[in-house]
């Protein structure tokens, strides 16, 4: 608290000496300043009246800060009209200048007009002023039953290199207890008003301080640093990550947390802390999520309706000073309602700061994530920003997706204004993703193909390799016996079959001649059947299935010569006009044998087909 | 596997085991010795390189069973190998000189091994081993076996509740497996049995007796499915050939294969156990005539045996059917309640809704982010692991309990009043004391429940800390009726430390009752977390008061020289 008064001595003394260096043919005919001390962002709103006194048009307006104000100031903006009536007013662009001959403890910033002002016109200048950590807490540490105080320290008199012909001073405080407040002669506190004026002819750099003690329980959020991470999608998103570090900016809290104390009388006490951040989507957010390292976070709700979305989010435990916390937010957003494209070249179109509300942040990293294979990048963004690029490697990338990084420290709500990335970027590297993958799969199925179509084993000539080849030769042939197998017994079948057309018509020359087609048949089997035979039994890795296959043949043969018997004796006997009951006496045993055979050789081929 | 649990053990006596009994019912072959002589050397030597093992892979008992199988296997290997050498008469004399020998060898391995395992105090069984074998051991001696909830013997329903179905089908399981009892079945039963067993005696084990049962369910179904869809196969020719043979009677018409062997079918379904017998000393008498081409024979025929009428293997299909859908039905959501929902993230159904009690994550990420990096918290073994991951803090026990003196501490100071317990934790350097507290919304496994156990497992190494100081005529309770040792403790004090504000009488719903001591003050903590449902609360410990009486003079002496002193420290900081 003794800096500012120090600090108005020094500027006292230093009045005279630069009251002359100043170019003092401006005039402020009326200085009317707000400022609003609700939140824990100072936002001091000034209106100036500046003449052209002197005869000279001027052409820019200085504005002067102290420089503990001037360290704390997060933005400045300035719109100016000129004329009696308050018009269309006009941004006016700002830059620090240093003009001679002026004490170092002052800042200033000089804000250059459309076209100068001429002698004797006016300008209307209106200044908006935000800073942070401006209200300290005093106490530095309470307890969770107090609310929290904090200090306002400025002048009462409008700080300008140029003399102030009228000025007044309000301050907006946010209600509730002031503890004190400096009191001059036309001081009046109004409700939660605090009012500092009117002043007349105040000289250049005059400066006298006040200190206002008041209470405000506002939430302190400050995020001490935000990763906010954008990456666009050209199959139809953008996907927002943010990574918050969160930290009550106020009192710190001494001694005890009682959940019972908080639970039960949640007003009286705990008053300095805070549940819940406002979050304010755009509207066509989707896919939200709220969570940390340890997993989601359940505490959290989401309004949307056409205009907006809203989400509100309760960190995992209350927030009281000095505490803090960290979690992630995260949302898509469909890619036609910020991406768009323009003359060859494609743009985001996105807000820079954090979707919270009366949020400040100290140091804020927005990521760019542009699709792999982006070029010409290009960035416009409405304040400075370090700016550097990235790259990040993300599922299947080959040259990584260019990262566009701006980084700036303190960024308050009024830094929410959109900026621009602007990239080349051509819709054919959309496929490069499936096509790798489709390559990929179709190598390695030709791979594979070739693998099994080519003989890898090492040595050639190995015992175990030459068994399997025989063995493979094995196998083949006894497919082939098990066919003419088959064949047999479906000239069996047909023999079976010319019988009932015996017993049904009597035709016996018909069941001759498919006698005598049969034993062609056999006859011609078998022939095929006798080299494959002698392979089968030349090659040394039969030993298993030989005994069976001899034994296969054999059944087979007399198989054969049954039914052959049986078929000869049925048609003799048909021929012989004997009944149908004699014939059945006649055959039964052959017919039971004949059965039991065939059941035999149908187990062998199975047993064989087994192999 | 031993990598990833103790449980190893199980596997590697079960192995020896199954050999055992190879040899004992002679089914010992050159594939066993191959499958199990390399398992010993090489899986011995690979669980030696895990560090928790290490040496024991020899030294305790659990492996001493491998090992003896492994010479009992040489013996009979060398038996068998000389039985190839030698004429039978001579194989005899080799054989009886061989047995002796390996006996000989054997006896002194085991005489030595007693020897040494006497010499030890457990016997060279690790506690835990012997709490499976004795299944009273650890509540006896170790109580921080005992203590835990999964080595709890299960209950009736909690056998239902894991395998459902498959206990049913089980009994089916082994009756199959025991039908042509071969070298993998005989290991399937014997997997079962012991499984069966071990799971009785802890809850956990059940992880060993899912796979036996499993196994042995999926024989039981597939033999089901096998007998009835042949059934329905073999059922298919019978239908259709009976109407023509019934219907006209030509003499071509009855002489075709199928019909004789179905009508044969048909005869065996008809007659009772004397033409079965008869068929099958017929079967058997022709076994004998015909060579080779009898073993695919003789399965198919007493397959054939088997044939159930096509209405009942339908609906047994059908049965089956359905009872597998129901397991999966019960899998699912066994899989989706009981397994996958977190202990961590509690939730409860009301009229109102979901209600989710995420106390335990608050609590650590209130530590994770609002304490010190190198803060130390104490807290009961059972929250370990979960301190460590979340809340990214040293803990002094975890759920690692090879050490059990860290524990019995924890415990002691846990049980001993305020004072005491200060002065332990912060000789080990305890920042923070977290408690889990559930007698505001009726969460029934918090510390004033498990606190029996740490009075145990302290009093195992402390004896000064006594369990019958903490009951009341044998019960344990912390209302009006507890004792003063009980309700002195620190626990009873973080627990309950203003408790009796939030309601006015103290009713703690966990346990149903008023608590005992309502109103006091804490001393040597401060409460400096609680989270939104009570459920852990977080106390910091005081820091020493460093002013006694009767030692002023000297104190303020010492103290103004060192701020002297760092007075100077720091004035000289701004010209370095």
């Amino acid at each position: 608290m003794a800096t500012p008064l120090r600090l108005a001595a020094l500027l006292l003394v230093l009045v005279a000496a630069f009251a002359s260096a100043a170019r003092a043919d401006l005039v402020v005919s009326r200085a009317d300043r707000k400022v609003d001390l609700t939140s824990h962002i100072v936002r001091v709103l000034t209106s100036l009246k500046v003449e052209n006194a002197g005869s000279e048009p001027v052409s820019k307006v200085l504005l002067a800060f102290p420089n503990i104000q001037a360290k704390n100031l997060a933005a400045i903006r300035a719109f100016g009209t000129e004329g009696k009536v308050k018009g269309l007013s006009s941004v006016l662009p700002i830059e620090v200048v240093e003009p001679s001959g002026v004490p170092p403890e002052l800042t200033f910033f000089s804000a250059s007009l459309h076209k100068p002002l001429q002698k004797g016109k006016i300008l209307h200048l209106d200044v908006l002023t935000v800073f942070t950590h401006f209200l300290q807490p005093f106490p530095e540490e309470i307890t969770q039953a107090d609310s929290q105080l904090v200090v306002f320290q400025d002048s009462s008199h409008y700080l300008s290199p140029y003399p102030v012909k009228v000025q007044t001073l309000s301050i907006r405080l946010p209600g509730g207890r002031v503890e004190s407040y400096t009191k001059y002669g036309n001081t009046k506190l109004v409700d939660s008003e605090l009012k500092y004026g009117p002043y007349e002819d105040v000289p250049p750099f005059s400066y006298n301080p006040i200190i206002v003690h008041f209470e405000n329980n506002n939430p302190f959020a400050v995020a001490k640093e935000l990763i906010r991470e954008i990456e666009i999608s050209h199959w139809g998103n953008v996907q927002i990550t943010e990574h918050y570090n969160i930290v009550h900016g106020g009192a710190r809290l001494k001694g005890e947390f009682s959940r019972l104390d908080y639970q039960s009388r949640p007003y009286a006490r705990g008053v300095s802390s805070f549940r819940h951040l406002i979050a304010r989507l755009p509207a066509r957010a989707h896919s939200i999520y709220y969570r940390d390292e340890i997993g989601n976070i359940s505490t959290s709700h989401l309004w949307s309706d056409s205009k907006k979305t809203q989400l509100e989010i309760e960190p995992r435990f209350p927030l009281f000073g000095g505490w803090q916390t960290t979690f992630t937010i995260g949302y898509g957003l469909p890619l036609q309602d910020f991406v768009f494209s323009a003359d060859g070249k494609r743009f985001l179109n996105i807000t820079f700061g954090s979707p919270m509300e009366e949020i400040l942040i100290e140091k804020l990293i927005v990521k760019v994530v542009l699709p792999e294979g982006s070029k010409d990048i290009d960035v416009s963004a409405p304040f400075p920003t370090n700016q550097w690029q990235e790259v990040k490697y993300s599922h299947l990338d080959i040259a990584g997706r260019p990262v566009l990084v701006l980084e700036k420290p303190d960024v308050i709500p009024e830094h929410n204004l959109h900026f621009q990335v602007y990239y080349k970027f051509n819709n054919i590297s959309l496929l490069i993703e499936p096509m790798m993958l489709i390559t990929g799969f179709f190598l390695l199925f030709v791979a594979c193909i070739a693998y099994m179509h080519t003989d890898m084993s090492i040595s050639k000539n190995s015992p175990s390799y030459l068994a399997k080849l025989q063995w493979d030769e094995v196998q083949a042939t006894v497919q082939q016996i098990q066919g003419i197998f088959h064949q047999c017994l479906a000239v069996h079948d047909k023999l079976e079959t010319s019988l009932h057309d015996l017993s049904r018509t009597g035709d016996a020359k018909s069941c001759k001649a498919a006698r005598k087609a049969a034993d062609a048949q056999f006859k011609e089997l078998a022939k095929e059947l006798k080299p494959l035979l002698l392979s089968v039994q030349s090659s040394p890795q039969s030993y298993q299935i030989w005994p069976k296959l001899d034994d296969l043949v054999a059944k087979e043969r007399e198989l054969q010569d049954k039914l052959m018997a049986r078929h000869a004796t049925v048609v003799d006997s048909v021929e012989k006009k004997q009944r149908g009951q004699d014939i059945e006496n006649r055959i039964s045993s052959q017919q039971q044998k004949i059965a039991a055979l065939r059941q035999e050789v149908e187990s062998l081929l199975e047993y064989l087909s087994e192999i | 596997m031993v990598c990833s649990w103790g449980g190893y053990t199980f596997i590697i006596n079960l192995i020896p085991m199954h050999v055992l009994l190879c040899i004992v019912t002679g089914r010992y072959s050159s594939r066993l010795y191959v499958a199990y002589a390399p398992l010993v050397v090489l899986g011995t030597l690979l669980a030696a390189l895990v560090p928790v093992v290490g040496f024991n892979a020899v030294l305790t008992s659990e492996h001493f069973a491998s090992f003896l199988v492994f010479i009992i296997l040489h013996v009979v290997a060398l038996v068998y190998y000389i039985k190839g050498l030698l004429t039978p008469r001579l194989f005899k004399v080799a054989m009886t000189f061989v047995l002796t020998v390996g006996l000989a060898l054997c006896l002194a391995v085991v005489a030595i091994l007693a020897a040494l395992v006497a010499s030890s105090p457990t016997k060279g069984w690790s506690g835990r081993s012997l709490s499976l074998l004795d299944p009273t051991y650890a509540s006896k001696y170790i109580p921080i076996i005992a203590s835990v909830s999964e080595h709890q013997p299960p209950t009736w329903p909690s056998y239902f509740m894991a395998i459902n179905v498959l206990a049913f089908l089980v009994p089916a399981g082994i009756i199959s497996c025991f039908l042509p009892l071969s070298d993998a079945s005989s290991f399937l039963v014997l997997y079962l049995v012991t499984s069966v067993y071990f799971s009785g005696v802890m809850v956990r084990l059940m992880l060993v007796l899912a796979p036996a049962v499993c196994i042995l369910s999926g024989i039981a179904l597939s033999e089901a499915f096998n007998v009835l869809t042949r059934s329905m196969k073999f059922q298919r020719p019978i239908s259709d050939d009976t109407l023509p043979t019934a219907g006209d009677s030509t003499p071509g018409s009855s002489s075709t294969a199928t019909i004789t062997t179905s009508t044969k079918n048909a005869n065996i379904k008809k007659e009772k156990m004397g033409t079965i017998s008869k068929e099958r000393s017929s079967k058997k008498s022709r076994k004998e005539t015909e060579l080779v081409g009898s073993s695919p024979v003789r399965p198919e025929k007493e397959e054939k045996l088997c044939v159930l009428p096509s209405e009942a293997s339908a609906m047994g299909i059908l049965f089956l059917i359905m009872l597998c859908g129901l397991y999966v039905i019960h899998c699912v959501w066994a899989a989706a309640e009981a397994y996958s929902a977190p202990s961590i993230v509690l939730t409860s159904r009301s009229h109102d809704g979901l209600h989710v009690y995420d106390d335990f994550r608050e609590s650590y990420a209130w530590l994770r982010h609002n304490t010190e990096v190198d803060d130390k918290v104490a807290s009961w073994w059972d929250y370990g692991y979960q301190t460590t991951a979340m809340a990214n803090r040293t803990v002094i026990v975890d759920n690692n309990t090879w050490n059990n003196t860290h524990i019995a501490t924890v415990g002691t100071a846990m049980s001993s009043p305020e004072k005491g317990a200060w002065e332990i934790f912060n000789s080990l350097d305890v920042k923070y004391v977290l408690v889990v507290f559930g007698g505001l919304i009726g969460y029934p496994s918090d510390d004033i429940n498990k606190f029996l156990w740490m009075v145990r497992i302290g009093g195992g190494e402390f004896p000064h800390i006594k369990e019958q100081d903490y009951l009341r005529d044998g019960n344990y309770r912390v209302d009006a009726q507890g004792t003063p040792t009980m309700l002195n403790c620190l626990m009873y004090k973080l627990c309950y430390y203003r408790f009796a504000e939030t309601d006015g009488k103290g009713f703690d719903r966990a346990r149903r009752y008023e608590i005992g001591r309502k109103h006091f003050k804490l001393t040597h903590f401060e409460e400096v977390f609680t989270t939104q449902h009570w459920m852990v609360r977080i106390y910091k410990l005081k820091p020493q008061k460093n002013r006694v009486r009767g030692k002023l003079k000297l104190k303020l002496k010492s103290s103004s020289k060192t701020s002297l002193m760092r007075k100077g420290a720091g004035k000289k900081n701004p010209w370095q």
